[in-house]
């Protein structure tokens, strides 16, 4: 019988397949969190935050004015601010206050503000205290700032009138930015900015507990012994589970794709009615069939990867728990370089092509973005397959270990 | 058939663990041939090696005309191995885990048909077909375990301590069914430290202690006048303290 004779891995393949199916652990860490937990989550998330910031932008603040007894202009001003209170009287302790978020923030004038910004000379100090930990502190901060910040321009304007100039003094060049980005590839790596470092994680963990139930969880069940009684060669028995575990991988994130944009469409709408023009952004995101397919086409071998190095690591381990503490500097040298493929800044260069993880992450990115460097993405394909097959091979070598498949 | 010359198995290490040394004995076909040792004695090393599972290290086996060595797969596919350590898949329904070990096998599925109806209807396991092992009780899981060693009706039957852990009903049915295999003419090597299973049961037996064979032959012979098997193992393991 041929060491790859196809006949006993699918039958090892099928049966892994169907026990697995039929754990509940298995169903919920690779397909009900990924496709409906980590959505849910997200859209938990950002709902809630969402929400809190849009009440904070939309509640009034109380703030206290200092020292503004010679302007009393500015108290009337701010009062017809809208989003701002101006307590009165003014409390002693209104630093107290501002620390305690009784009141969101205080401006503290000099006695004498209307007469030095009539008299013009040395800028008017104008001190704005807020609590640098507090959301709606900040906010009214900024509110005060604007106010503030009007009050300049006026002012500004109105000296500018009287010593007979206009505004463009003050404007030698007139500086703007011009998007020259098709929206389609703005939207794109707003995608491209996320959506690698998810599906990287979601391949990895799709793989992670069939791995370690196939080779560790197999041994603390005595069923491996059971297994190697039987005819069908070590490398046989390695490439059914590694199969196994790469559908599973597979399967996790394709399916988590498919529930994330299912819960998109769904839900935009949605958002755009609760968020209105702040979720617009998320509303019109388009992502073009060709990036999702060149994905999808590295995903394969990462899969590979993922799966046959976690593979190696559970026939290795004497116990699933074991497995998983192993496998924590594994996730890690995984999503480091899944991160850092993200980091504003970072270019793709051959280099880069041929480190794996870190290129796929950088690949997918680009192509979300809607950018096609064909010979790092040949080179990242080439790196990924290469170290898959590397990985592969590495399993089949360690299922072929007795101290290994025996170590007690 | 199974013929074992000067098998021997090191495991590395420092110092390296000599775990059986020079182990020669042959069991014939419709013979029950024990292995008796205490816990370490090296007995499981010994049988793992005949089925193929571990590499020895020195001396070769025959199993069921092929070389253990040099045509593992071979080997393996004419054994039938049982032991405590083989455990089945709680997953699994009883019928599907038999017909899984006939795939493996490389039987067809009329052969597998045939055979796994054959085998339930033996070993009464029909009520029991469509549920999973995990739902079983110990005796239904061992006839499940029996199935499993015999779909592919193996020349050779190995057992290592089969009964440890059971219940007196389980265990008589365990023995009973070795018993079956001898009469079918099957090769038998019993793996025991229990002495009157192995007194009641086998037609000749090794004594193997510190990996070494110390003594084989028929129980009646191993005993001097006054002695039971239990007496004469600890006589020629060296006395109480000669456990490993």
């Amino acid at each position: 019988m041929s060491p790859y004779a196809l006949k006993p891995i699918l039958a090892v393949f099928h049966k892994e397949l169907r026990e697995l199916l039929r754990d509940r652990r298995a169903i919920i860490t690779t397909f009900v969190l990924p496709t409906m937990g980590l959505p849910l989550l997200l859209l938990i998330i950002g709902g809630v935050s969402a929400g809190i910031v849009g009440k904070a932008m939309s509640d009034t603040s109380e703030v206290a004015l200092v020292g503004a007894g010679a302007s009393p202009a500015v108290r009337a001003e701010l009062g017809k601010l809208g989003r701002v209170t101006v307590v009165a009287p003014t409390p002693a302790d209104w630093r107290e206050r501002v620390a305690a978020k009784s009141v969101r923030a205080a401006v503290e004038l000099p006695d004498d503000f209307d007469a030095r910004l009539a008299r013009g000379g040395e800028p008017v100090p104008v001190k704005i205290h807020y609590h640098e930990g507090d959301l709606r502190s900040k906010i009214a901060a900024s509110a005060l700032e604007g106010f503030f910040g009007e009050l300049k321009e006026r002012v500004v304007l109105a000296r500018l009138a009287a010593a007979g100039q206009t505004p463009a003094l003050l404007r030698p060049v007139d500086t703007r930015r011009v998007n020259v980005a098709p929206p389609e590839k703005v939207q794109g790596s707003r995608v491209g900015s996320i959506a690698p470092y998810l599906i990287i994680l979601l391949c990895l963990t799709g793989a992670m507990y069939p791995a370690f139930d196939l080779t560790a969880g197999e041994k603390e069940r005595g069923t491996m012994e059971t297994l190697l009684s039987s005819p069908v060669s070590r490398r046989q028995i390695a490439v059914g589970k590694f199969l196994t575990v790469t559908a599973f991988s597979l399967g996790t994130a394709l399916f988590s794709m498919a529930s994330m944009t299912a819960w998109w469409l769904l839900g935009r709408g949605a958002m755009a009615a609760i968020f209105g023009p702040k979720a617009s952004g998320l509303a019109d995101l388009t992502i073009s069939p060709a990036s999702v397919g060149a994905v999808v086409v590295l995903l394969v071998p990462l899969a590979v990867f993922f799966s046959a190095g976690l593979l190696a690591l559970g026939v290795f381990a004497r116990s699933s728990r074991e497995a998983q503490t192993y496998a924590a500097p594994l996730v890690f040298a995984a999503i480091i370089p899944a991160v850092i493929g993200l980091l504003p800044g970072m270019e793709l260069n051959w280099k880069i092509a041929l480190i794996p993880v870190l290129n796929v992450s950088m690949v997918s990115r680009e192509v979300f973005g809607g950018e096609w460097p064909w010979p790092e993405i040949a080179l990242t394909l080439g790196s990924i397959s290469f170290f898959a097959a590397l990985a592969l091979w590495g399993t089949t070598q360690m299922f072929r270990k007795e101290t290994v498949l025996f170590r007690a | 058939m199974i013929e074992a010359r000067a098998l021997s198995k090191t495991y590395p290490g420092k110092p390296p663990v000599q775990a059986v040394q020079d182990v020669t004995f042959t069991c014939r076909p419709g013979e029950i041939y024990g292995l008796l040792g205490a816990n370490g004695a090296g007995k499981t090393t010994t049988l793992r090696m005949l089925a193929t599972m571990l590499r020895p290290t020195g001396g070769s086996a025959m199993v069921g005309g092929h070389d253990s060595v040099a045509e593992p797969d071979q080997a393996r596919a004419c054994v039938g191995f049982l032991s405590t350590a083989t455990a089945l898949y709680s997953r699994l329904t009883a019928g599907e885990t038999v017909r899984y070990f006939g795939r493996l096998h490389g039987l067809s599925e009329k052969i597998i048909r045939e055979r796994s109806a054959r085998l339930f209807d033996r070993l009464e396991m029909r009520a029991f077909e469509d549920r999973r092992c995990d739902k079983l009780s110990t005796g239904q899981k061992q006839r499940v375990s029996i199935a499993r060693t015999l779909i592919h009706d193996p020349p050779v039957m190995i057992f290592d301590e089969p009964t440890t852990g059971l219940d007196v009903m389980t265990a008589r049915s365990i023995l009973a069914f070795v018993r079956e295999c001898r009469g079918a003419g099957k090769a038998v090597i019993y793996s025991t430290h229990i002495m009157h299973e192995a007194e009641k049961l086998c037609d000749r037996v090794g004594v193997i202690h510190g990996g070494r064979l110390l003594a084989e032959g028929k129980p009646e012979d191993l005993r001097r006048e006054g002695e039971d098997l239990e007496d004469a193992f600890v006589r020629i393991v060296g006395g109480e303290g000669g456990e490993s």
